[in-house]
């Protein structure tokens, strides 16, 4: 048994073992929405959609929360901005129907511009006043969207904006059933694969970023600021940045949501979704990209997994005592006490992680 | 001219709600260094039971302030233990861990009280009962309801009695010395564990006052109301300089007749483009401008020092 590891150990080192490894991977994910498909449905493709665009946001959040180390509440507010601006300039409200290659990047520009504005002035502030600040900021920009139809109809208030273009590249429409090379492609799959592409980018640009000079600082600022400060890290511009980095990631999920449901209300970002989405970063484990996909992973899964428990209460009680819709932020709520009491480093931690919480556990 | 006394009234005595609520953040955060996200829905929760008590006490015939005053005294030791409750189980054992990690437990545990409420008592307002007195005085053309003097009145009496808490008592003592320096405090032989915990009950207790105060106020309650509510409350003890009593009092009574004269004045002001729905969004502009120019506060002075 021992000797396998050890062999084990020795295989996965092998390029070509690595390689393996790369093309099993792909394999899978490339097969992934028909396996689905064929044993769960079609909806449960439309589920694996909604989990790669929050994997894309958990990435972004956890440039800012894990990397960074500074307590982001409204991330929400730097999705809200992406979808919105896509759906401004791609649907009948102004008549404007900009393609999607300059939405994509202009969502994120503008979601990093309003990073920097939120940024600039809180980022001197110490952490736990960074997270009222952006607490408070997620709710002003939700109140705007809500108010923002009158007098100027901008917005469209509660309602919200429909008929948004789907995302077109040339003359292939995602929203569309497409035929290719004799395989029937659906709107969904179309779309599964459009998602899975930019979030192998996100995440390689995550990686990439993780162990450059930029992702270095990151950890540095994270770990003691004043030191950081004194090893010549420009301590604000470094957190600037990774506020802006982790707004534009958010802008361009925004963007994808919006091109992709159709249609954008104020309702869609709540509070509630920011919550979320530092949840998936904390379950999984702080600034350890495996870990944060692992955590968006399991709580996109978890509302449609809740919705067995119905069934199982009427079963065990006679009757729905709890709707289990209600329970879903409650469980999400025990989780993130429980993880921090008894597992502070998340469910699948990094080593640099791990060793700082054993640390603070002994003294 | 009488719209300017109203909202001054109106905002006077929202203020007063407000600084209640603030005191609780600021003492915890005196003490802890420790933003206690859960205040707002203790709040909530104090409003929630006493109005359920007073629900099952109409039956009664008593009288109405009596039957409130009794929603009142099961409300408050409920949310005692609710605050002592939360400090143990989310806040301790967290005391030496990174900063993040008592933050995201403050988080968690406010989803949780919040969900819970939301299963117990439902999605639905919860009408606060006719008990109380409606008589209405006028005074240089504003009105004011013996309700709102009550509160406003309460409000103060309450503060006067934290403060002789705080300034005059041992207990008060051994919490002013425990917010200068835990490790000699505790040195010197104050139990420091007890002083937190006890600043977490009194916290919740004036939490439990307010929760009555602002659901008998605006006539209603809900499990989402002590979200808004904190924030707005965070928002006074900053502008009033956090970890200062004084400090978050004022700043109650300020925010509250900003956010008033604000939602009062915004239409007019603006020609009409924006309107008083944007009251919330005042809290959050103060918070922020204070944060930027004066980010100890009115009458605060050390707080950013601390590490």
């Amino acid at each position: 048994m021992k000797d396998l590891l050890i062999h084990w150990r020795k295989f996965k080192r092998e390029p070509y073992a690595v390689w393996l490894g790369f093309a099993l991977i792909g394999t899978a994910l490339v097969l992934l929405p028909f396996a689905t498909d064929a044993a769960l449905g079609r909806s449960w493709v439309r589920i694996l959609d909604h989990t790669l665009l929050y994997i894309m946001l958990a990435l972004g959040l956890n440039i800012v929360v894990g990397f960074a180390g500074l307590l982001d509440l409204g991330y929400v507010a730097f999705f809200a901005v992406g979808a919105y601006l896509y759906a401004l300039l791609a649907s009948p409200q102004f008549g404007l129907h900009l393609p999607f290659w300059t939405l994509l990047p202009l969502g994120a520009l503008v979601a990093c511009i309003f990073g920097a504005l939120l940024g600039a002035p809180t980022l001197r502030l110490r952490g736990d006043y960074l997270a009222i600040v952006t607490l408070g900021f997620g709710e002003i920009i939700r109140i705007f969207l809500n108010n923002l139809n009158a007098p100027i109809n901008i917005t469209n208030g509660p309602q919200g904006l429909n008929m948004i273009d789907p995302i077109m590249l040339g003359d292939f429409s995602f929203s569309r059933t497409q035929q290719i090379l004799g395989i029937t492609f659906s709107s969904v799959h179309n779309y599964y694969y459009l998602f899975l592409a930019l979030s192998l980018l996100i995440i390689f640009i995550s990686i990439r970023l993780e162990n450059s000079r930029i992702g270095r600082a990151w950890v540095a600022v994270r770990e003691d600021e004043v030191a950081a400060q004194a090893m010549g890290i420009n301590t604000r511009n470094v957190k600037l940045l990774a506020f802006a980095m982790g707004a534009s990631f958010g802008g361009i999920s925004g963007g994808l949501f919006a091109g992709f449901q159709g249609f954008v209300s104020p309702e869609s970002f709540h509070l509630t979704e920011s919550i979320m989405v530092l949840c998936m970063v904390v379950l999984g484990g702080m600034g350890h990209i495996p870990g944060v996909i692992l955590g968006a992973v399991l709580l996109s899964i978890l509302p449609e997994a809740l919705r067995y428990i119905g069934p199982l209460e009427e079963a065990l009680f006679g009757r729905v005592i709890v709707d289990p819709a209600d329970l879903r932020l409650l469980i999400l709520g025990l989780a993130m006490v429980l993880i921090m009491l008894l597992r502070p480093a998340g469910l699948w931690p990094s080593p640099v992680q791990r060793r700082e919480f054993a640390h603070h556990d002994e003294s | 001219m009488d719209i300017f006394l109203q909202q001054i009234i109106n905002g006077l005595v929202l203020g007063s709600i407000y600084a209640l609520v603030a005191l609780g953040y600021t003492m915890v955060y005196g003490i802890l260094g420790l933003i206690n996200f859960a205040h707002g829905e203790i709040v909530m929760i104090g409003a929630m039971i006493s109005l359920a008590a007073i629900q099952a006490m109409t039956g009664f015939a008593l009288p109405g302030p009596v039957i409130v005053l009794m929603g009142l005294l099961i409300a408050i030791p409920a949310c005692m233990l609710l605050g002592y409750g939360i400090e143990r189980i989310a806040y301790r054992p967290l005391r030496h861990a990174p900063r993040l990690a008592p933050l995201i437990t403050a988080i968690g545990v406010s989803i949780v009280l919040q969900n819970i409420a939301m299963i117990i008592w439902g999605r639905q307002y919860i009408a606060f009962p006719p008990l109380l007195p409606e008589d209405t005085y006028t005074i240089a053309g504003a009105s004011i309801t013996l309700l709102q003097i009550f509160i406003f009145f309460l409000a103060t009496v309450i503060m006067a009695g934290l403060i002789f808490l705080v300034q005059k008592t041992r207990l008060g003592r051994t919490i002013r010395a425990t917010a200068q320096n835990p490790e000699v405090a505790g040195l010197m032989g104050v139990n420091v564990n007890n002083v937190i915990s006890s600043t977490f009950i009194i916290g919740s207790a004036l939490a439990a006052m307010a929760g009555l105060m602002v659901s008998a106020y605006y006539g209603l309650a809900h499990y989402y109301m002590g979200f808004l509510l904190g924030l707005k409350a965070f928002s006074a003890a900053v502008l009033g300089g956090i970890g200062n009593l004084g400090g978050a009092m004022l700043g109650g009574l300020l925010l509250g007749v900003i956010e008033s004269l604000g939602a009062g004045y915004i239409g007019p002001l603006t020609g009409g483009v924006l309107g008083s729905h944007y009251q919330d969004v005042f809290a959050f502009f103060v918070l922020i401008l204070v944060l930027i120019f004066r980010p100890s506060g009115l009458l605060g002075e050390r707080v950013s020092e601390r590490p």
